[in-house]
């Protein structure tokens, strides 16, 4: 499609995440979440919806509900009702979901984003509420019955529904990983997307830029990844600019993302199924919560993501952007605060640039989460502490950088068994200089006839002389000082 | 407040009811006065009474988040139709 078409359009992009809450039991009863268990063993009277059972609900999934409130600045009212989600499907035995309609437990908050360096954009965040997870479906065991196994069923989840406040995948997946980013900081979700633990769902819809009204919006499941997230809006919204351009319309209803595909594709029209006919749980009295159970909550915050880069930035003197990508992640911060803590205040700004170019780069590379990194946070301090003290230069550095790696120890360690350490005696560099002003006299010529480029070819020689173990610094010095 | 037979057939769908052709018309009276009823009560001035979600004046006990149930699958898949697999069997839905 060319882009002059795609710019007469506007997406509108609203998100609704689940997120687990990362209690040690379910919502409604006594039953294990953990993942990964045999089928049913996790499934108690109350999950199976056995007649005669009674909900009681979880203190810690309230409190958990609270925090995220507290940390997104939301109103939190001081009574919160359970609502019945009526609807049929084998993995929800009861035939309704425990969920909340009005009173959810959360209302209206807001978060920053930054979908680029230096942009800064405020989304709404509608409400949060509590409610059951369903059971899981499995349709390949069988070859003519579908498989339901309810571990899953009655664990915590909390819907976070956004406005409708985005305006492309990019701003999407930026909303996204600050949710995700905060419920980590919060410890109330782990976050992990592949177990399903944190699911998004995506409202997209498109109108044309001169109109303020609200188009038909389709709702996009199944995305188990951000990079998913972001190709699922980004095809849907083509999709939708075709559709319209060739003359049809949006329908609304449920499509599911085909990631190997790359495509959405319808999954059931949402008429019907959207007549959940909520009435209020007669099982479940409201929910009281007081002033002082959100002041409580309030003060036991820890420090947030925002809270944290600011204090990078003004306390330590880390850039915006290191800052941010610092403390994106909870683990990358923390993994920063141990070295920091060991370090030298004024190697905040090198460990900075370490974590975040080679340390992020080699991680990826191997698809390794910074918590299993083979370097440690110490093993990192080290190495930034001989370079400081000029035992080692940079360049030597990304050598035993590479053989820690490798498993091959410390830095120290490295350092002394493969004889990395920087040559700083200006007696043994002045004698390597020499050498290498005899052998070249051509290039001594150029450079006394105001060639100042020859100066690197002659830095390299050095450099490769004493094989990458003198000091850059005073190579530079004393080559200059010779060759005038 | 009047039904139509198409609401009534529609409602029994969602509550996957079965009703008979000849009971539709009832049903559509029965229903009907329900909500005649409804209408009646909302005719009374309830601006200064505050909603209500819970007829019981009392608000809900919360539990400690500890794992109180054990692993009871071979009593209730005992009594399950189908299991195979750990897994509770029924016919095949596939979206």
């Amino acid at each position: 499609m060319s882009t002059n078409l795609m710019n007469q359009w506007e997406s509108v992009i609203g998100l609704e995440i689940h997120a687990q809450l990362a209690t040690a039991s379910k919502i409604f009863s006594g039953a294990s979440t953990a993942y990964g268990a045999e089928p049913n063993t996790q499934a108690c009277a109350v999950d199976l919806g056995m007649p005669g059972v009674l909900p009681v609900l979880n203190r810690e999934a309230v409190r958990m509900a609270i925090r995220f409130g507290v940390a997104i600045d939301a109103v939190i009212d001081h009574q919160s009702i359970f609502a019945r989600k009526n609807y049929f499907y084998p993995d929800l035995p009861k035939g309704y979901q425990i969920s909340q309609f009005e009173h959810p437990i959360v209302g209206k908050g807001h978060i920053g984003i930054s979908p680029a360096e230096g942009e800064h954009r405020e989304i709404g965040i509608t409400r949060a509420h509590l409610e059951e997870d369903a059971g899981k479906s499995t349709h390949d065991q069988f070859p003519e019955q579908s498989g339901i196994d309810l571990n899953r069923a009655g664990t915590p989840l909390l819907e976070i529904v956004s406005e409708p406040d985005m305006r492309s995948a990019k701003e999407a997946v930026a909303y996204a990983r600050k949710i995700h980013s905060l419920v980590r900081y919060l410890e109330i979700c782990d976050g992990n997307m592949q177990e399903g633990s944190f699911r998004c769902d995506a409202n997209v819809s498109i109108r044309r830029k001169d109109d303020d009204r609200l188009g038909t919006r389709a709702e996009l499941k199944n995305i188990n990844s951000f990079r998913f997230l972001e190709r699922a809006i980004n095809y849907e919204i083509e999709r939708q600019i075709d559709l319209v351009e060739d003359g049809g319309t949006v329908v609304q209803e449920t499509r599911l993302y085909d990631s190997e595909r790359d495509e959405t594709r319808s999954m059931r029209s949402k008429e019907e199924a959207n007549d959940y006919r909520y009435f209020p749980d007669p099982d479940l009295l409201p929910v009281a919560i007081s002033d002082e159970d959100i002041a409580q909550i309030r003060a036991a915050l820890p420090e947030l993501p925002e809270q944290k880069k600011q204090r990078y930035i003004d306390d330590l003197g880390l850039s915006d952007y290191n800052a941010e990508q610092l403390t994106a992640n909870r683990d990358t911060a923390v993994y920063f605060e141990a070295a920091y803590a060991e370090g030298d205040s004024a190697a905040a700004a090198q460990l900075a640039n370490w974590i975040l170019g080679d340390l992020a780069g080699a991680l990826n590379k191997a698809g390794l989460d910074i918590v299993d990194s083979p370097i440690s946070s110490p093993m990192l301090v080290q190495l930034v502490a001989r370079i400081a003290d000029n035992t080692i230069s940079g360049k030597i550095a990304k050598q035993v950088f590479d053989a820690m790696w490798q498993g091959e120890g410390g830095a120290d360690e490295i350092i002394e068994t493969r004889g990395l350490r920087q040559i700083t005696d200006s007696g043994a560099i002045e004698t390597l200089i020499d050498e290498v002003i005899a052998a070249n006299p051509d290039q001594v010529e150029q450079f006394r006839a105001g060639k100042e480029k020859v100066l690197g070819f002659f830095v390299g020689q050095v450099m490769n002389q004493s094989r990458g173990k003198a000091n850059p610094g005073q190579v530079n010095t004393i080559l200059r000082d010779k060759l005038k | 407040m009047t039904l139509k037979a198409d609401d009534v057939r529609s409602i029994a769908h969602l509550a996957r009811l079965h009703i008979d052709d000849d009971s539709v018309d009832r049903y559509v009276d029965d229903l009907s006065s329900i909500l005649t009823l409804v209408d009646q009560m909302n005719q009374i001035d309830s601006s200064g009474v505050k909603p209500l979600a819970n007829p019981l004046d009392a608000s809900q006990r919360l539990r400690a988040d500890e794992v109180t149930e054990g692993d009871q699958r071979e009593k209730f898949q005992a009594i399950a139709p189908d299991v195979a697999d750990g897994l509770y069997r029924v016919p095949r839905v596939i979206e």
